[in-house]
């Protein structure tokens, strides 16, 4: 069974938002739009967006590390927000496990999202439906876009190629070989929603320097240096025979 | 609901794909635009693009929300006749009016003293024709963005290495294994440095970042580095002077590429003392180098000549010439300034500890040596040398703004190109990589007028607007040393202010110093507010008038697309369109995108038609030029010239027949040459068939080391890029700095500084890097204000541009300013809490946010989110107004009195650099009874005619659907 | 969790109504069993319209609780992994249930049908009644169990909102049979009375219980699992947003600790305190009015129970959500 995620690689993350408004962007025109947004040009602005890029703060000045943790719907393989929901709007796909919401079967009770643990789904306050990231399934399986061209939008447009895009039951797929050989972790696993959606962490490379490093023979000082004289004095020459 | 598999997006409605450039930043990206029924339906990376390679960022992504947003400007508006300025009272007229109004005034002007029109442009890329229009006007006062920008990494480098960061040239991250980046946030090359940045993690190369900050970038840097604002002179000194100690300095490439070996007058009693000393040898006036320079060789221990085949320089040493002139080699006047410069020096000014200053300078000079990587492509140097390889020193850095935005940036900047230098790194692989036009001499040949008489009534300027003084004579000065410009630029005040002063322009206009105007043009300039400092006070010099009643900057035109805050200031807006709606040339002659491998311009295409009454900018030049008969725009009979903007670009030549023109792809009749050829009649078409983009790949031989290699050299000169095939040597003791040092202390045979100066020039014009505190921390009373305040690019947003833009706004809807938790503590108050920011000048009231990813010495927030009540198409009660604020008011643009004097501009003494981030503050918890509002405020903005309506509460954007239900008028 | 008045209302009113049917119920077998004296068909009638009338207006207030209340029939479609589809068919079913009990008593159809072991005569309303208990335990089940099944949230994963539930509706419930049979001036004041304060007294035991439950546990997750950096002093500076979104609206109830520990109080009181000892006072003075206002107090009360009750529920989600910037 296919079920597709993304990995999302915290380690060259900046923070850039670029999937957040191309995710936007992508789905207000598409199968899961519009993206209803309110006060749009008014105090307190709000809207539906499908993914957004959070950042936090570890350690204490000067060890501070600084995380930008892009969240969008984990589709979890165990995902709790589907069976919860009345109506079966809520669903999760047999053929590649992305789940997601039939906006004319939901009744916008919202037990879903009180369901899920992630705070990934987004209430629609004037189409009054539920919303959600959908993997952005109106692209990746149309047949009529190049290969190159069926992934999400955000993954296709992240500069730093932060997200990654695939099948994560096909062990050789970039996804899955990310998440093993890059340690790649799901968000609450406490619960047992097996998110689909992994994140790799935060690698340093460092440098050793040895001290020999720094005393070479080749040493281009050595090039400068003026023959010189030691001080005059007395020397073996003078007194011994 | 359909099941989305049997779904296709292109069923959808009519769906047309057009290709361009991207405009939501000045990074300018390819994008693919989507449209839908005609309208936009979505907008992605060119995947094929050379620069984005189909990324696309934040806002880029939200290109939409700015087509359609309120702010729109869709009329050209006339201040109301009997209303006051500021008070965004308007009448909506035609562009025939507009034309006559600005005709009418401009012929006057031009008839009478040029100099008396204004043009100044913001963060745009049309400078190769908003210059030209202004040389061809006659007016010296023009510039764009570059003096508050960052002129002082132009200057800086351009001056050393022959190139720079910023628009010029970079890191090579491809190759690099470790990585510094100084103080950079967001950078203008945003697209391209994440995926280089982010590849090159991943690669495991190591990131070293110096900030006070830790954010964006810096967030994943393997090493984080907090500075003191101010101090990365002092670093990087302690850097070389650890190196140099060491030992750790490529020897073989500063003695050949360097003018390290070159012996240096060192006697202070002459008036030759500090420069070079040349043998005779017939100088060809210009720009380059002569390389009628000494050695000093080891094995004969005595002068020669540079280069001489065989020869090993002494690098260190002082020496007597045959002739009994006491000289030293460059470098080891380099190695007497840094002989101070001990990492416990720089620990106590830097705040960074002096083992880790130690640290920092051997992994560079380590990795740099051992690291070494070896391209087997074959070269010849200048010098006639053929080299089997290409060899890098895999230490790459990056540096913008942080370093640039400050009053000693200009040698902090030079002390890093000579660090780089010293490592061995310049155009080289992994190390830094210029991009085509650049390299370019030292310094570049085109020269600013030399005095008054260059401006004359009914002639263009003699001389270009802007230029690179090579020495006292080359400044735009009167006879008694004083500035020409209205900016001052080119004056003794700052002399290497290469991109001009525009954050003086209104001041020094308001004050009628160094004389008054008539009108001022401000093209893509937001000037009533995030690109002015002390900005309260500019915006009450912008209205204020004489005893006469009228104001003291008589006519202002304001060519905007949105309803900014400076549109409220204008007589005259002259609506202009969006990146989507015009044709743009990103020309050689500008900035253009050129990659390492070799040059690269752009264009853009329309994909949607102009909304109202919007006109190309550009169009409204050529139509000015022609109307004002200035030479370029008309023909022999005074006949309009071009029929528009896209036959401009395809026709003009930079002078009757020199095959240079805007774009460099596909000219030549058939489009079979590039750079230099015959205007092509199909070029446009061209462009668009390629993406909008023309890459030229140079060969690989003519890749790397291109200051020296003599096939790419005669390649550039060849292609009208250079003028001189001769090698650029980079100037790690620069003789063009010590002749206006010499010229301070009276040795100089040319022009000489007003008394006021003196002090100031010989100071800062110091052959070789010194560090030196900011002038503002000199003149402020630091213990007043003992905080540095600076502001930072947010990702998500473009200078101003994007509160405007639905999407963008929901991310930054408005500022905090970030405090480290400690120097909250000390100043009593908390988290979210009110507080006041106050410097010498003016405070503003915000709210705080506590981070620990900041040097506790600094503030900080995000740039420009703040906003004046009623701009941008937005609510009065929008956050922006309400609970944004703008750093810029308590940020002055002028020093205090100092014996320079007056109203020196708060600037690099050398450049003329804005020095944003200098300013000093203290804050303090605002009082309880104080109002939950930003100070200051402002009366709100009005919507302007041809703005749309009020949108409503829901906005929901469908393509194809949205217009109609938006009820935009178009 | 933001408190949501339309669910406030529902769950109380359908409790109340619940509870009063039980009460009914309850009087009937009594009186069937001879330990109470026997009721008019009208006592039982409108009782039961009462108890309809409530869970009337608890399902009107659950539709505003719905964007699209004119697709709720799709809500009774998955009754087999949904709480909340079950409760859409309970609450019906318990409806229609009371319904028929009213009308068998309103055309008195209450003539025995067969009796057994000779000494219980089996009638319609028996029967139905004995249906209807059951469609209203269902119903408490179902409605407690949409809260008590996210084991996310902590403050309600537990039997004990189960037995609140059951314990605070029947209370309400028969504290309103208590007011409505002395409003009808019956006899039955001091037996709806005294069940009525039993009831009270069971749920104060697991009311009080799950307060001192919620205020000992910690979630399972905490911002190091959510976010997946096992970082001691790690926190949030920025949200994505500023202007808020639903993930702030819905599950935020933004009221100080100050003011819920007030309305705490006040709950503990309205809810336990106060009618009980209303309702003894009654019973010593034999006041017709005050089991009246003791199910007003009550009723009111439950009001800031069940507001408390989503206050109290951290939702993990929320770890996401502390910081704006
Ligand atoms: N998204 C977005 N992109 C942009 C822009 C935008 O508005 N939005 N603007 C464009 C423009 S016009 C420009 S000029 C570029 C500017 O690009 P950057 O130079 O990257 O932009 P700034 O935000 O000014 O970043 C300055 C950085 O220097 C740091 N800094 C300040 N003082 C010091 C110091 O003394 N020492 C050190 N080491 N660091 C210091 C600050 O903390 C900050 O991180 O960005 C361009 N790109
Ligand atoms: N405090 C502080 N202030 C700063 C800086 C800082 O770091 N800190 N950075 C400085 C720097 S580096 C820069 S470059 C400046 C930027 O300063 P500016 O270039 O002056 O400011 P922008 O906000 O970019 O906006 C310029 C104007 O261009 C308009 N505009 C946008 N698109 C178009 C278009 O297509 N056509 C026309 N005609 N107009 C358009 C916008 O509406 C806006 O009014 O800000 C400077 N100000
Ligand atoms: S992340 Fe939330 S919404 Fe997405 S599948 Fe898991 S539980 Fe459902
Ligand atoms: S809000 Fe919609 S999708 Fe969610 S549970 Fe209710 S009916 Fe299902
Ligand atoms: S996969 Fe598609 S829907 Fe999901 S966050 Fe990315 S762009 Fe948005
Ligand atoms: S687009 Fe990529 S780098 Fe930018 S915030 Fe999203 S995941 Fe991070
Ligand atoms: S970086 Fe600038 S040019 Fe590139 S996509 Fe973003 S906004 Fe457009
Ligand atoms: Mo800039």
């Amino acid at each position: 069974m296919t079920q597709l995620a993304l990995v999302i690689d915290l380690n060259v993350c900046v923070g850039c938002h670029a999937c957040v408004t191309s995710c936007k962007e992508w789905n207000t025109s598409g199968w899961a739009g519009p993206l209803t947004d309110q006060r749009p040009y008014d105090a307190d602005p709000t809207g539906v967006f499908f993914n957004r890029v959070q950042t936090y703060e570890a350690g204490v000045f000067p060890n501070t590390e600084t995380y930008h943790f892009p969240k969008s719907c984990l589709h979890c393989e165990d995902p709790p927000c589907v069976p919860v929901c009345p109506t079966g709007a809520s669903y999760k796909r047999e053929d590649n496990g992305v789940v997601l919401v039939d906006y004319d079967k939901c009744i916008g009770c919202k037990y879903c999202s009180w369901a899920c643990p992630y705070g990934v789904r987004e209430f629609d306050e004037q189409q009054k439906v539920m919303k959600k990231c959908t993997l952005c399934i109106d692209r990746i399986t149309d047949m009529s876009l190049p290969e190159s061209e069926r992934k999400p939008a955000c993954v296709l447009a992240c500069p730093t190629r932060a997200r990654i895009y695939g099948d994560i039951h096909d062990p050789d797929s970039d996804v899955s070989v990310a998440i093993r050989e890059q340690g790649g972790y799901p968000l609450q696993p406490e619960w047992g929603t097996k998110p689909s959606n992994h994140y790799l962490p935060r690698r340093k490379t460092r440098i050793q320097i040895h001290e020999d490093e720094l005393v070479r023979v080749d040493n281009p000082l050595k090039k400068e240096a003026l023959p010189t004289l030691p001080e005059a004095g007395e020397t073996l020459d003078d007194v011994a025979w | 609901m359909q099941d989305p598999t049997s779904r296709s997006d292109s069923d959808q409605g009519r769906v047309e794909v057009k290709e361009t450039t991207c405009y939501m930043c000045a990074c300018r990206c390819g994008i693919r635009v989507t449209l839908r029924d005609g309208e936009i339906r979505h907008i992605e990376g060119n995947p094929d693009h050379p620069l984005n390679k189909g990324a696309i960022c934040a806002k880029g992504s939200s290109g939409i929300m700015k087509q359609y947003s309120p702010a729109r400007l869709t009329k050209p508006l006339l201040r109301k006749q009997g209303a006051e300025r500021g008070s965004s009272e308007f009448e909506e007229i035609s562009w025939e009016h507009a034309f006559e109004l600005i005709e009418g005034r401009l012929s006057k002007i031009r008839a009478e003293d040029p100099k008396k029109f204004a043009l100044f442009t913001g963060r745009d890329q049309m400078q190769a024709l908003t210059g030209m229009f202004a040389k061809q006007f006659g007016t010296p006062n023009y510039s764009a963005h570059g003096g508050f920008c960052s002129v002082n990494m132009a200057a800086g480098m351009i001056y050393t290495i022959g190139g720079s960061f910023w628009e010029f040239g970079g890191p090579d991250l491809d190759r690099a294994k470790l990585f510094i980046m100084i103080g950079t946030a967001e950078d203008h090359h945003s697209n391209p440095l994440k995926i280089a940045l982010a590849d090159f993690k991943r690669r495991g190369g190591r990131f070293i970042s110096i900030n006070p900050i830790r954010t964006g970038y810096s967030a994943i840097a393997d090493e984080w580095v907090p500075i003191k604002p101010g101090t990365d002179g002092a670093l990087i000194m302690a850097i070389t002077h650890e190196l140099i100690k060491q030992g750790l300095y490529d020897r073989d490439f500063l003695i050949k590429y360097t003018n390290s070996a070159e012996l240096v007058v060192d006697d202070a009693s002459r008036d030759d003392h500090g420069l070079f000393r040349r043998f005779e040898m017939h100088i060809e006036e210009g720009c380059f180098d002569p390389e009628n320079k000494l050695w000093w060789d080891i094995e004969l221990d005595r002068e020669i000549s540079t280069h001489t085949p065989g020869v090993d320089p002494r690098l260190l040493g002082s020496y007597t010439l045959e002739d009994g002139t006491k000289v030293k080699p460059a470098f080891q006047l380099l190695k007497d300034r840094v002989e101070e410069y001990t990492p416990e020096w720089a620990a106590h000014i830097t705040g960074i500890p002096a083992d880790t200053i130690r640290r920092l300078a051997h992994e560079m000079g380590v990795v740099a040596r051992d690291q070494k990587i070896e391209l087997p492509i074959q070269w010849t140097d200048s010098w006639g040398n053929d080299h089997d390889s290409v060899i890098g020193n895999p230490v790459a850095f990056h540096s913008m703004r942080g370093l640039a935005a400050h009053s000693n940036g200009f040698q902090s900047i030079r002390a890093l190109a000579i660090l780089m230098t010293l490592l061995g790194t310049i155009d080289r692989p992994g190390g830094f990589r210029h991009k085509a036009p650049f390299p370019r001499p030292i310094p570049p040949c085109p020269k600013p007028p030399k005095g008054p008489e260059a401006v004359q009534p009914n002639t263009p300027l003699d001389g270009m607007p802007l230029g690179w003084p090579s020495k006292p004579d080359d400044l735009f000065v009167d006879e008694d040393g004083e500035a020409v410009r209205l900016d001052k630029a080119f004056s003794w005040e700052y002399p290497l202010s290469v991109h001009g002063l525009m954050h003086n322009a209104i001041t020094n206009a308001w004050r009628g110093d160094p004389y008054k105007i008539d009108t001022m043009l401000l093209f893509m300039a937001n000037m009533a507010w995030n690109s002015s400092m002390n900005t309260e006070n500019v915006r009450k010099m912008l209205t204020d008038k004489d005893e006469n009643g009228e104001y003291k900057i008589p006519f202002l035109i304001v060519a905007d697309a949105f309803q900014s805050e400076t549109v409220a200031f204008a007589d005259l807006v002259l609506p202009d369109t969006t990146y989507l709606e015009r044709h743009d040339a990103m020309s050689m002659l500008d900035r253009p995108i050129s990659e390492f491998d070799g040059p690269v311009d752009s264009v853009r295409i329309p994909v949607v038609p102009p909304r109202g009454d919007c006109k190309p900018f550009q169009e409204v030049l050529i139509e000015l030029g022609s109307r004002l008969g200035l030479p370029a725009f008309v023909k022999e009979d005074g006949s309009r010239k071009f029929r528009d903007y896209p036959d401009f670009v395809v026709n003009y030549e930079t002078s009757p027949g020199s095959g240079i023109g805007f774009l460099a792809g596909w000219r030549g009749k058939g489009g079979e040459k590039f750079l230099k050829g015959d205007p092509n009649p199909r070029q446009w078409e061209m462009y668009k068939e390629n993406g909008c983009v023309y890459h030229y790949e140079l060969p690989k031989s003519y890749q790397y080391m291109r200051n020296w290699n003599r096939g790419y050299l005669e390649w550039a000169r060849a292609h009208s890029m250079t003028r001189y095939a001769e090698p650029i040597t980079i100037h790690l003791y620069s003789e063009v700095l010590q002749r206006f040092r010499l010229a301070a202390q009276g040795k100089w045979p040319g022009r000489i500084p007003p008394e006021r100066l003196r002090k100031r020039v010989e100071e800062n014009f110091d052959p070789l890097p010194f560090y030196s505190a900011p002038l503002e921390h000199k003149l402020v009373d630091t213990h007043t204000y003992p905080l540095n305040a600076l502001t930072q690019r947010p990702m998500a947003m473009y200078h101003s541009w994007d509160s405007q833009n639905a999407w963008l706004r929901q991310i930054h809807t408005h500022n905090y300013l970030f405090v480290n938790p400690r120097t909250a503590e000390a100043s009593g108050f908390g988290d979210g809490d009110w507080i006041w920011v106050e410097s010498p000048i003016n405070k503003v009231r915000c709210m705080a946010r506590f981070s620990e990813a900041v040097e506790p010495g600094t503030v900080w927030t995000w740039n420009a989110i703040g906003k004046a009540a009623g701009s941008w198409g937005l609510s009065p009660k929008a956050n922006e107004s309400q609970k944004g604020f703008l750093l810029n008011h308590v940020i002055s643009e002028e020093l205090p009195p100092c014996e320079a004097g007056d109203h020196m501009s708060n600037s690099d003494p050398v450049t003329g650099q804005a020095a944003w981030f200098d300013v000093r503050v203290r804050i303090y918890p605002a009082e309880a009874n104080e109002p939950e509002v930003t100070s200051p405020q402002f009366k709100p903005q009005k919507k302007l005619p041809g703005q749309d309506p009020k949108r409503g509460k829901w906005q929901a954007f469908v393509a194809g659907a949205f217009r109609k239900k938006a009820k935009i008028q178009e | 969790m933001h408190p949501a008045f339309s669910v406030i209302f529902l769950t109380t009113l359908i409790g109340v109504g619940q509870g009063l049917f039980l009460a009914l119920y309850t009087g009937q077998l009594y009186a069937l069993a001879n330990l109470l004296p026997a009721q008019s068909s009208n006592f039982y009638a409108v009782g039961s319209m009462v108890s309809l009338v409530l869970l009337f207006a608890g399902l009107i207030a659950s539709f505003f609780h719905l964007g699209h209340p004119e697709r709720a029939w799709r809500a009774a479609t998955q009754w087999r992994t949904s709480w909340l589809s079950r409760e859409v068919l309970a609450l019906p079913a318990a409806m229609g249930l009371i319904f028929l009990y009213g009308t068998v008593h309103f055309f008195d159809l209450t003539k025995p049908l067969f009796v057994i072991s000779g000494t219980l005569p089996v009638d319609f309303s028996l029967i139905i009644g004995g249906l209807g208990t059951l469609a209203v335990f269902g119903l408490f089940l179902c409605t407690a169990m949409i809260y008590a099944s996210l084991r996310f949230i902590k403050a309600w994963y537990s039997p004990l909102t189960v037995a609140n539930f059951l314990f605070l509706g029947i209370g309400s419930g028969f504290m309103l049979a208590a007011a409505f049979s002395a409003y009808q001036g019956t006899s039955l004041v001091s037996f709806y009375g005294t069940w009525a304060v039993i009831a009270t007294l069971f749920g104060l035991l697991t009311r009080v219980a799950t307060l001192y439950r919620n205020s000992q546990f910690r979630c399972k997750v905490d911002l190091k699992s959510a976010v997946g950096v096992h970082h001691s002093q790690l926190e949030q500076k920025a949200q994505g947003f500023m202007g808020g979104s639903f993930n702030t609206r819905e599950f935020f109830h933004g009221r100080s600790q100050g003011l819920l520990n007030l309305i705490r109080y006040a709950f503990l009181l309205m809810v336990f305190v106060v009618p009980v000892i209303l309702i003894l006072l009654a019973y010593a003075l034999e006041s017709e009015t005050l089991p009246l206002l003791a199910f007003g107090i009550q009723y009111l009360g439950l009001i800031l129970e069940r507001y408390h009750f989503f206050t109290e529920a951290q939702h993990p989600q929320n770890l996401y959500y502390q910081s704006m910037a």
